[in-house]
This record gives C-alpha cells, sequence and structure tokens, in this order.
C-alpha cells in the first residue's frame, strides 16, 4: 500500500523498526527457548499420549468424527475473525480518532463482551431472542426461529470475541503518530483516503494479531458452539473424552496441528506486511469530524453494544430478579461472592502481570530477529491458546505429578496461575509483538550511541513506547482468566472459588437466579479491572 | 519512579496482599482430613459436608467439577491422586475409573444400606440419591389426557414437531443405554430413528429443556424429574409438569448419584465411614429436601409432592451396563440424526 504514498514514510523502511536480521544475543535466545519449553507441555502430551495409541490414531482420523467437525471449525473461525476483523477495527477507529458522543464511556463498553462467559452469553442470547423470550414478550412476536446452527454460532461468537480486534487495534491508533495523518492531509488526500493509505497499512499488524486471536479462540470454543448445537472438533473431543479416549486425544492433536498451521502461516505474512511507527507520549492525535456520519456511527455503535452486551446482561438481570426469594429462587448471600471476587481479582491480575513479562523476550525475539527458534517459539506460545482448557489442565497434571521436584505444586496457585499464563499466553504474546515492532530502532540507536546500557534503553525509551500495546495484551489476559473454568475447576487450590466456578455450580444447580447476579457482578468486575490496567493507560498515553 | 510505574508496582502490591490473604495455607484439622471429589455441585453437596465435620472432627477437601472430567483427572494423577471418594452425577464415571482399576469395593455392610438395584454388584460404587426420568409438559399447551402411555408413543404422528430432547447430556444417554438393554437394540435404533422422522428437536441440556417448555416454546420434553420441581420453587407460575410413564416404560427409567471409594486412599476406614454418613437418614433427608432427589437409603421417605419411589413403577435395570455401553449409544443417536434435529 505504500507504494501508491512513497512520501508518506518518513523513513526509510529498514530503518522504521525492527524486522531486522540480526543475530540474536545468546542470553534472549536461551531465556526465550527455557519459557517456549514451558509452553510445550500440552503438545507434548497429546503427542505422547496419541503415539501410545498406535494405528487406531490413524483410524480415528479417518473416521466420520474428524473431516466433517474439522471442516465446520475452519469455516466458523474463518468467518467469524473476518467479521470481527471489520467490526472491530471500525469500532476502535469511530472511539480513537472520531469525535463519536460518549466516547470516553463507549471504549471501556466496547470492550466488556469479551467477559461474559461464551455458555452464559449463548444461553442469555439464546434466550433473550426465543421465542417466549425477553424479546419476543417486549415487542409482543410469537413464534421466533431458534437460535442454532451456523449462524448462531458465527452471531453469537462475533459479538462475544471482537474485542480481541477492537483492544489491540485500539492500542494501536492511540500510538500512531499523527504526523503520518497531517502529511496526508496537507497532500490534500481526503479523510477515507487517509485511512485507507495511512491508517490502515499501520495498523494491519494489530488487526491481524487480534484476527489470528479470534480464530483460535473460535477453534477451542465449546460453551456456545455446544448450546448453538454447531458440531465443531471440540463437540466430538468433549463428547468422546470419557469413553473414547483415542478419539478425544487424537482430535485435540489434530486441533493443535491446525492452530500451528494458522499461527505458522500468519507469521509469514507478517513479514511481508509494511514497517510501522510508534510515538511517544505528548502529542494529542488528530480527530476526524463525523458530521453527517454522527447519527449512523451512533448507530451502529448503539446495536453492537446492544446485542453484545445489553441484552445478555438484561437476560442475568432478569434471571437474577427472579423467584420469590426462597432457597431456590433467591440469589444467595451477597456477601458469599466476596471471596470469589478477591479470588478472581487476584489470579487474574497475577497471571496478567506474569504472562505479560513472561512473554515479552519472547516478542523481542521473534520481532527483531529471523530464526527458526522465533518461529517455533512463536507457534508454541500462540497455539495454546486453541486448545480447550481440560487438555492444558489433564496435560499438567501428566507433567507435574510425573516430575517429582515439582510435584509439591500440585493444584497450588503458582501452577495455576502456570496453566493460565501457557493457556492465554498467545493473547499477550501477539499484541507484545505488535508493540515492539513499532520500536523506532533510530530512537534506540541514538541511546546507544550517547551510551545508554540495554536496561536503561528498556526502562526509558522502550517501556514507555510499548506501554499501550503490552496493557491491551495483558488487559486480554486478564479477561480471560476471570471467566475460564475447566483448568480452575481442576487446578485450583481446595476450596479456591471464582466467579467462573460459581457460575457453573449455580447454573449447574438449576439456580439461575443466583448465577445470573454472579454473572453481573463478574461483569462488573471486568469492567472496573479492564479500565484500571488498559483503558487508562492509553488515555494518559493519548493526552 | 514515574507515575505509570509507581501505579503499576501499586497494582502488584495490591495483587499479592489479595493472594496471600485469601490463598494462606489451610490449618490442618484435627480428625483427619478427607479428600473428596464431587460431580455434583457446591450448592447440594458442601452443606452436607459441613455437617459431617461438625459431627466427626474430620476435615473435608472438596473439589467440585464435571464429573467426566473428574474421572479423567483422578485417572491421570494415577497413584498420586490426593481424591479418596468420588461422588458422581452418574454411575457411568465411576464405571470408567472401576474399568482402569481405580475404584476400591466398598464393605458390605454399607452396601446393603441400599437395594441392590441401585449399586454395582461388586459394591465398587454404591448409588445415593436417585431420579427419574420424566416427560416435562407445559400445561398451558397440553391436556393431561392427551400424554402418550409409553415413551414409544412419541413416534407417533399426534405427538409430532412435539417434544424436546438432549441428545449430548449424560442423562439422556443413559436413558437410552438402558433402553438398549432393556428393549434391545433394534427397538431403539427404531426409536431414535423415529423421533428424528417425527420432528423430535434438539437441546443443549435438560435446563435448556425445561426452561424453553415453559416459555411455550415447544409442548414437552424428556427430562429428569427435578428438573420441573426447581424451575417451580424459582417461579411458582411457571406452568410446567412432570409426567411420569406408568408400567416399568423405560422412559421413567430410575437414574442415581453415585459414591466410590478410591483404590489410593490413604484411610480406606475414614473413607467409608463418610459414604456410610451420605446414606444416613439426615443426609438422604437433606439430598431429597435440596434438590427433590430420591434418596436411596432403606427407609428414609422422599419429600412430600413426590410418589414414593416404590410407587414409581420404573423398569429393572442393572446401572452397571451404563458405562461400558455408553460408547455404542453415542454411535447410534448419531446416526440418528437427533443430534442435528
Amino acid at each position: 500500500m505504500t507504494t501508491t504514498a512513497p512520501v508518506l514514510d518518513p523513513v526509510p523502511a529498514p530503518l522504521a523498526s525492527g524486522r531486522g536480521n540480526a543475530r540474536a544475543p545468546r542470553p534472549l535466545v536461551v531465556t526465550s527457548a527455557i519459557v517456549a519449553a514451558l509452553f510445550a507441555g500440552p503438545l507434548l502430551y497429546l503427542a505422547i499420549r496419541t503415539v501410545g495409541f498406535g494405528s487406531n490414531a490413524l483410524d480415528v482420523l479417518a473416521s466420520d468424527d474428524a473431516a466433517g467437525p474439522l471442516l465446520r471449525t475452519l469455516l466458523l473461525a474463518a468467518s467469524v475473525s473476518a467479521s470481527c476483523a471489520l467490526l472491530g477495527t471500525g469500532l476502535a477507529w469511530l472511539v480513537v480518532r472520531t469525535d463519536l458522543p460518549a466516547r470516553r464511556v463507549v471504549r471501556v463498553l466496547l470492550v466488556l463482551p469479551l467477559v461474559i462467559p461464551s455458555f452464559v452469553g449463548a444461553l442469555a442470547l439464546q434466550a433473550a431472542f426465543a421465542t417466549g423470550g425477553l424479546v419476543a414478550r417486549v415487542f409482543d412476536v410469537g413464534t421466533v426461529p431458534r437460535i442454532e446452527g451456523f449462524w448462531a454460532a458465527f452471531g453469537v461468537l462475533t459479538l462475544l470475541s471482537y474485542p480481541y480486534v477492537y483492544l489491540p487495534v485500539a492500542a494501536r491508533l492511540v500510538a500512531l503518530p499523527p504526523a503520518l495523518e497531517e502529511s496526508a492531509r496537507s497532500l490534500g488526500r481526503r479523510p477515507t483516503e487517509v485511512f485507507r493509505t495511512v491508517v490502515l497499512p499501520q495498523t494491519m499488524g494489530a488487526v491481524a494479531a487480534g484476527s489470528l486471536l479470534t480464530f483460535l479462540y473460535c477453534v477451542s470454543e465449546f460453551g456456545a458452539v455446544s448450546l448453538v448445537r454447531y458440531d465443531t472438533l471440540t463437540l466430538r473431543i468433549e463428547a468422546t473424552r470419557l469413553f473414547d479416549r483415542e478419539t478425544s486425544i487424537t482430535l485435540s492433536l489434530l486441533l493443535a496441528a491446525v492452530a500451528l498451521a494458522i499461527v505458522f502461516g500468519e507469521r509469514a505474512l507478517a513479514r511481508r506486511r509494511v514497517p510501522i511507527e510508534a510515538v511517544g507520549a505528548g502529542r494529542r492525535a488528530h480527530q476526524a469530524t463525523l458530521g453527517r456520519w454522527r447519527v449512523p456511527a451512533v448507530g451502529a455503535v448503539g446495536v453492537v453494544l446492544l446485542l453484545a452486551l445489553v441484552a445478555p446482561v438484561a437476560v442475568l438481570a432478569e434471571w437474577a430478579a427472579r423467584g420469590d426469594g426462597t432457597r431456590f429462587g433467591g440469589t444467595g448471600d451477597a456477601a458469599d461472592l466476596v471471596g470469589p471476587v478477591l479470588n478472581t481479582v487476584g489470579v487474574s491480575t497475577v497471571t496478567a502481570l506474569v504472562a505479560t513479562f513472561a512473554v515479552l523476550p519472547l516478542a523481542y525475539l521473534t520481532v527483531r530477529h529471523r530464526s527458526r527458534v522465533g518461529g517455533a517459539v512463536n507457534a508454541l506460545v500462540v497455539g495454546g491458546f486453541a486448545l480447550p482448557g481440560l487438555v492444558i489442565a489433564l496435560a499438567l497434571v501428566f507433567w507435574v505429578l510425573g516430575t517429582p521436584v515439582v510435584s509439591g505444586l500440585y493444584q497450588s496457585f503458582p501452577l495455576l496461575v502456570f496453566a493460565y499464563v501457557v493457556h492465554f499466553g498467545a493473547q499477550a504474546m501477539r499484541a507484545s509483538q505488535v508493540a515492539v515492532s513499532g520500536i523506532p530502532t533510530r530512537l534506540e540507536d541514538a541511546a546507544r550511541a550517547l551510551g545508554a546500557g540495554r536496561w536503561r534503553r528498556l526502562r526509558t525509551i522502550e517501556l514507555p513506547l510499548i506501554a499501550p500495546g503490552l496493557a491491551a495484551g495483558a488487559g486480554l489476559v486478564l479477561l480471560a482468566t476471570m471467566k475460564e473454568l475447566p483448568a480452575t475447576l481442576l487446578l485450583a487450590p481446595t476450596g479456591f472459588n471464582t466467579l467462573a466456578t460459581r457460575i457453573w455450580s449455580a447454573s449447574e444447580s438449576g439456580l439461575l437466579a443466583r448465577a445470573g447476579l454472579t454473572a453481573l457482578v463478574l461483569v462488573a468486575c471486568s469492567a472496573v479491572l479492564t479500565w484500571l490496567v488498559t483503558i487508562r493507560r492509553m488515555d494518559r498515553l493519548a493526552h | 519512579m514515574n507515575p505509570r510505574m509507581r501505579s503499576l508496582a501499586l497494582t502488584v502490591v495490591c495483587a499479592v496482599a489479595t493472594l496471600v490473604a485469601v490463598a494462606g495455607p489451610a490449618s490442618a484439622g484435627t480428625g483427619g482430613t478427607l479428600t473428596v471429589y464431587s460431580g455434583r455441585t457446591p450448592e447440594l453437596i458442601q452443606p452436607l459436608l459441613d455437617e459431617f465435620t461438625a459431627d466427626t472432627g474430620i476435615k473435608i477437601e472438596a473439589r467440585y467439577g464435571d464429573s467426566a472430567d473428574l474421572a479423567l483427572l483422578i485417572d491421570e494423577e494415577g497413584d498420586q491422586t490426593p481424591a479418596d471418594v468420588f461422588i458422581s452425577q452418574s454411575p457411568g464415571a465411576t464405571g470408567y475409573l472401576d474399568g482402569n482399576d481405580r475404584l476400591r469395593t466398598i464393605d458390605q455392610d454399607i452396601a446393603r444400606l441400599v437395594d441392590a438395584r441401585y449399586r454395582a454388584a461388586d459394591n465398587s460404587w454404591i448409588g445415593v440419591s436417585g431420579r427419574v426420568r420424566v416427560l416435562v409438559y407445559n400445561t398451558d399447551l397440553v391436556k393431561a389426557r392427551d400424554l402418550p402411555d409409553s415413551v414409544f408413543d412419541l413416534t407417533k404422528p399426534k405427538y409430532q414437531d412435539q417434544v424436546a430432547v438432549a441428545p449430548t447430556n449424560g442423562s439422556f444417554q443413559d436413558f437410552v443405554t438402558a433402553m438398549r438393554e432393556l428393549e434391545g437394540e433394534r427397538r431403539t435404533t427404531k426409536w431414535l430413528a423415529g423421533m428424528e422422522a417425527n420432528g423430535a428437536r434438539a437441546y443443549a441440556s435438560n435446563s435448556a429443556i425445561v426452561e424453553a417448555v415453559s416459555r411455550g416454546e415447544i409442548p414437552m420434553g424428556l427430562v429428569n424429574h427435578y428438573y420441573a420441581a426447581l424451575t417451580k420453587a424459582a417461579d411458582p407460575s411457571a406452568p410446567v409438569e412432570n409426567h411420569v410413564f406408568a408400567n416399568q416404560d423405560v422412559g421413567s427409567v430410575i437414574l442415581v448419584t453415585a459414591a466410590a471409594v478410591i483404590d489410593q486412599t490413604d484411610d480406606r476406614k475414614l473413607a467409608q465411614r463418610f459414604v456410610r454418613y451420605l446414606l444416613s437418614k439426615s443426609a438422604q433427608t437433606h439430598l431429597a429436601e435440596d434438590e427433590f432427589e430420591y434418596p436411596l437409603a432403606r427407609g428414609v421417605k422422599p419429600l412430600g409432592d413426590l410418589p414414593p419411589l416404590s410407587k414409581v413403577d420404573a423398569p429393572q435395570l442393572d446401572l452397571s451396563s451404563l458405562g461400558g455401553g455408553l460408547l455404542r449409544t453415542r454411535e447410534l443417536i448419531a446416526e440418528s440424526g437427533l443430534e442435528q434435529a
């Protein structure tokens, strides 16, 4: 795209930022290799188990359990990530770069659908739009078609996962140098042209990062697809997990292979993208005036929030308000939620911080240096996101109990955090990679020439520049951890309840009122944390 | 330190402090400790555990989760499992563990507290509470005289597009396995195909069915008996009722929650004591009142509105058959196309 506007490229590409070919420093390679080895546990576990099944594994791959569900999984993941790319990018541009009314509130609200556990979101949307449901009663319509199958899965997952694109793209837009757009405008380009020739190429990396996360999320998703009954690989893995271990394990390995292939493919594409430019704090970015587009823009944001947030929250509130206050109908003692709230907030904050800093060296290695190790590290970390939580949990049981030195950590808090980091590290990884690739090497070169050491450069130049990107990644990990269920149930210390485990047990017990209230508390906690960890940091940089 | 770094440091400190506060080391109990893995939810089980601890001074560490996931966990933990007792939603998951030699038989003097129909022949697991499969229906949409006599009637034109099923749900699959055991594979295959052809609609779970029936989205559905009671406890005006099939119809087969002692337990006596407690009058009454389930210990009566288990004209079934037959059941359901209905 830069070929259409060479003038806009302020520095020659090779100097702009780091997709360098320089040999990676040894400490960086060693650190990265160690971290990556820790991420490889689940994949190795699946491989060991599958090899144990011998030729039966091949039979599974040739059976009806494999091909159809695999195709459906790919179709769903590809279409949802495409729609999320469009929706997430458009929304990010609207709240960061236009004079959209109430954008300060809207930018927090737009992140929140990500925290609604998918089974709760799907259940709530189904209940809202079902015959005799909330919407049918409010608008007095009779029979409505059931929300199920491909389109239902597509719709529900798009609404719940577009923030995977929205958040990194918003972070990227905040850090985008206003000078690029200003020079384009001074050349007489119209706003749409500026968007197409400057903003879009500069945000492509973030869009791709978010779309990849959406893709992997859809591949691993179980809660929503099971409720709308769209027959994907995860459904087969779940259905066969106890009485047909061979099928379940082999299909899990197939899922992992698909994820690795996608991650490698995305990395190959990423190398062809134009270099990107970050900016330090201090300058306020230009904001487009919406003018006559104001009403349609507000309408579009309104519809998304209505479907993705208001509808599920309204159904949850209806559940919470239901009943006559008896043991069964009531919401339970609200004081019982204090412990789970503290646990959820504590464990997800720690996980977000650990994940962000654990993958930072990997982000440097994979962005700054072209190496085979880098490709493998990237695939291992990012691919882990596609595996079902149950598989990750069982793999860690296998490794931890099989390694006497660490077996004392079994079902302890550190192991739980480790499981989350392995599961969700991909989200921090992709966001960090986008951030690191935006550091102009000429700034570093200047600092180095002035005699600044490695740590000083990292602290004074690089960290401030990549902070919004890291914060976006941390925010994604945070939200994912807050709603995680299967690994939490199996690996948490005894008696360690989170809001997600409470929602699960209440809805499993048929206590919808209690489940509804707990889910509302989860959404509220997420809103506060997202603002603290992510949005506030982006704001500070923008002003 | 600039403000950003300071707030980051503050966040870390707060988070760590929170964790130390909530995840501090648990104090050891005096009368020993027992670890229970439970496939039934804390809402149902925890009050029982608390009462046991209060009575005996024995501390219980409970882990809750899906029955199948916990069975896989125990199997993966192998020799190092901390679990002493496993409570499972259905005999399927305990059967899986028994097949992998992970269970220890329970002494006959405890086992005989429960009718032989509701426990494994080798006492590897014991039924703790029971549930009856029923047809739940919307009282605004269906008149009692229009209800079917047998689950096999549901394939007739009269019930076209009227019935909800949950083909991926464990209880539905247990019911189909029971049908295969009692009526044979041919009749079961024919019934599944008939349901599909008659426009039966598939839902994700029992509770999804009861919700849909209650809303009037579909007139009736095949579920466990307690969902209607739970729905009405939350919303007394909900127009749902249970229909129990008579004449030992497989449509109203009785399924059970199973308790088992894990082979690796370091204190078998303590584990058995807990199983015996689950069958005590107070524990059984609690199970009945809190989830409207059937008590299985001899001599304990079910809750007021429920017909006593002996009056439910249920068929005789070897519940141990449920675990082994599930794979074949899943194949039959998949072949019928009912999952896509």
